[in-house]
């Protein structure tokens, strides 16, 4: 059976098939075993830095549809800049920090890139034009999961509610026991409102 | 012709009796080639209580911060809580009658465009000393005495 296939076919690939295909005699399980840990640390390795790569602040705004836009905007919030001095980056709001969680994201993001190529919203006009629908996916996602990226840096259970100014700590006892949201009080914290009159028209000047 | 140059003898008159006076400003003076010294930034006071109105028709001064409140054509930040949408959720004071109205009193369903940009009228509270002396009362209809 081997020797046939070998005989028929003698190219590279095919060698190394047959190498491959070939139970191991001159390796030791042992060896294998070594071999495979390694290969799997340096792909898993590549990986992860692969995502890594992807997950910071310079990445994002690389392309001019999100430094344009959205970044400008958010340098005059206080997640940029603050009395502490303890900022929120981009993918600290939009990117998951459990693994399963960021690679879903991760492949959602493809679409970015899809858009990105179709030249979507790579002017003002067409941003302002697209911006309810891109804001109301954030929010849905954000409903979504309880606002779990707000949540790894605020933390409900241990604000300190004699610290905090008299309207939210009214707001935060009785909403969040209601089960709102961070996002359904909190949209535009870090950038601009889309025009919200479909939204929220009491809001809204010129609506009726 | 006579009374035009007068009138140019006057107002030099008065600019140099000013002078003789020495004009100061309220911001203290500073030589017209030096440059000013900006003021030290005023904290804003804390979220409190409404603050009592001095007369009826006063806008009444806002009791809380309202930094990074954005007011502009898409959306008014302060509505998302005063409005008659939302009022009683905030726990907010409505916007009153006034704010429905044009400047030709008609009635309108929503807020006028001459009361959208909220802080043209109310402003936030910082504890500034005033920067004259005056002896400013509340009218007795509303503080009672
Ligand atoms: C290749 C250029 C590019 C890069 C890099 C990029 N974006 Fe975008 N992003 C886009 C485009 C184009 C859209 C519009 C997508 C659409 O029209 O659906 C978009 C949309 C978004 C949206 C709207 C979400 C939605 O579901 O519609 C968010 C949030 C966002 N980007 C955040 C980020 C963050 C965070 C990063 C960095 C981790 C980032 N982007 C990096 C091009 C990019
Ligand atoms: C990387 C951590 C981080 C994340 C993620 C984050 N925040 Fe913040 N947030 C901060 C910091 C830091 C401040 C400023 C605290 C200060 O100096 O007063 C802040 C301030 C705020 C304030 C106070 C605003 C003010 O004017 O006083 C609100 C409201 C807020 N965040 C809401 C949110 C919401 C909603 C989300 C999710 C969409 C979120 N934050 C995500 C770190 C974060
Ligand atoms: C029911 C509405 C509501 C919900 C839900 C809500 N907030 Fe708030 N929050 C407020 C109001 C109102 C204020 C005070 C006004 C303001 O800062 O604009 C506030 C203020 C804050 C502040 C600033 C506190 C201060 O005293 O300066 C932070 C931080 C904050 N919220 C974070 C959050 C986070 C995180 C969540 C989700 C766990 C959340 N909020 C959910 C209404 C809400
Ligand atoms: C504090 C959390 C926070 C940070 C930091 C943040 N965003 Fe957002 N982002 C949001 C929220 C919340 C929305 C949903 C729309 C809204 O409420 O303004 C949003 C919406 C968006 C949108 C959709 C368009 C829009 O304006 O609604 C894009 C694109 C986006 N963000 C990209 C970015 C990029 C790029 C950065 C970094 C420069 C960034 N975001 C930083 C919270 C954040
Ligand atoms: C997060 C909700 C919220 C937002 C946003 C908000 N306010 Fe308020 N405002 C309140 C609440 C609640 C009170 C009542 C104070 C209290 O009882 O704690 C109040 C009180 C006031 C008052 C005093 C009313 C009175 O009867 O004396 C004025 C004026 C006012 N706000 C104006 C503004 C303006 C102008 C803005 C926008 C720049 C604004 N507010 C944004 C919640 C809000
Ligand atoms: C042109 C000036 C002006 C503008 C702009 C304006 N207001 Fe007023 N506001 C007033 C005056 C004057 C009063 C008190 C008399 C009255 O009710 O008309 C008042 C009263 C109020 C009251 C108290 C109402 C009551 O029943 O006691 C609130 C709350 C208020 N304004 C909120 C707002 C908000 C929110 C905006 C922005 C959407 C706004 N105002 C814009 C002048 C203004």
């Amino acid at each position: 059976m081997t020797d046939n296939y070998s005989n028929r076919c003698k190219g590279f690939i095919c060698g190394l098939w047959s190498v491959l295909r070939r139970p191991s005699v001159k390796y030791s399980l042992g060896t294998l075993l070594v071999v495979g840990f390694v290969s799997g640390i340096i792909f898993w390795g590549g990986f992860n830095t692969a995502m890594e790569m992807t997950n910071n602040e310079e990445f994002c705004i690389s392309c001019h549809e999100m430094n344009d836009n959205v970044f400008q905007e958010y340098k005059n919030t206080i997640h940029y800049s603050n009395r502490t001095g303890v900022r929120a980056t981009c993918p600290d709001c939009h990117v998951p920090k459990e693994w399963v969680h960021k690679v879903v994201r991760k492949i959602q993001a493809t679409n970015e890139l899809y858009h990105k190529v179709m030249g979507t919203i790579d002017t003002r006009e067409k941003f302002l034009a697209h911006r309810l629908e891109l804001a109301r996916h954030v929010w849905k996602a954000m409903k979504n999961t309880d606002s779990r990226e707000c949540r790894n840096c605020h933390n409900y259970e241990y604000m300190d509610f004699a610290e905090q100014g008299r309207r939210a700590v009214s707001q935060h006892s009785k909403g969040l026991e209601e089960g709102k949201t961070c996002i359904d009080c909190h949209k535009g914290i870090a950038h601009e409102l889309p025009d919200m009159r479909e939204v929220d028209p009491t809001a809204v000047i010129g609506t009726n | 012709m006579i009374k035009k140059l007068s009138m140019i003898l006057v107002l030099l008159g008065t600019v140099g009796l000013a002078q003789a006076e020495g004009v100061r400003s309220l911001r203290g003076h500073i030589d017209l080639q030096d440059e000013s010294r900006a003021p030290e930034p005023k904290q804003f006071a804390k979220d409190g209580e409404p603050i009592a109105r001095d007369y009826v028709q006063q806008p009444p001064l806002i009791p809380h911060k309202i930094k990074g409140y954005r007011i502009d054509r898409n959306s008014n930040k302060c509505l998302s809580c005063h409005s008659w949408k939302h009022y009683r959720e905030a726990g907010a004071t409505k916007i009153s009658q006034t704010h429905f109205e044009d400047r030709n009193k008609n009635v309108l369903a929503n807020v006028s465009a001459r009361r959208y940009f909220c802080t043209q009228c109310h402003v936030p509270q910082a504890g500034a000393r005033p920067l004259v002396e005056n002896t400013f009362k509340p009218v007795q209809a509303i503080a009672g005495e």
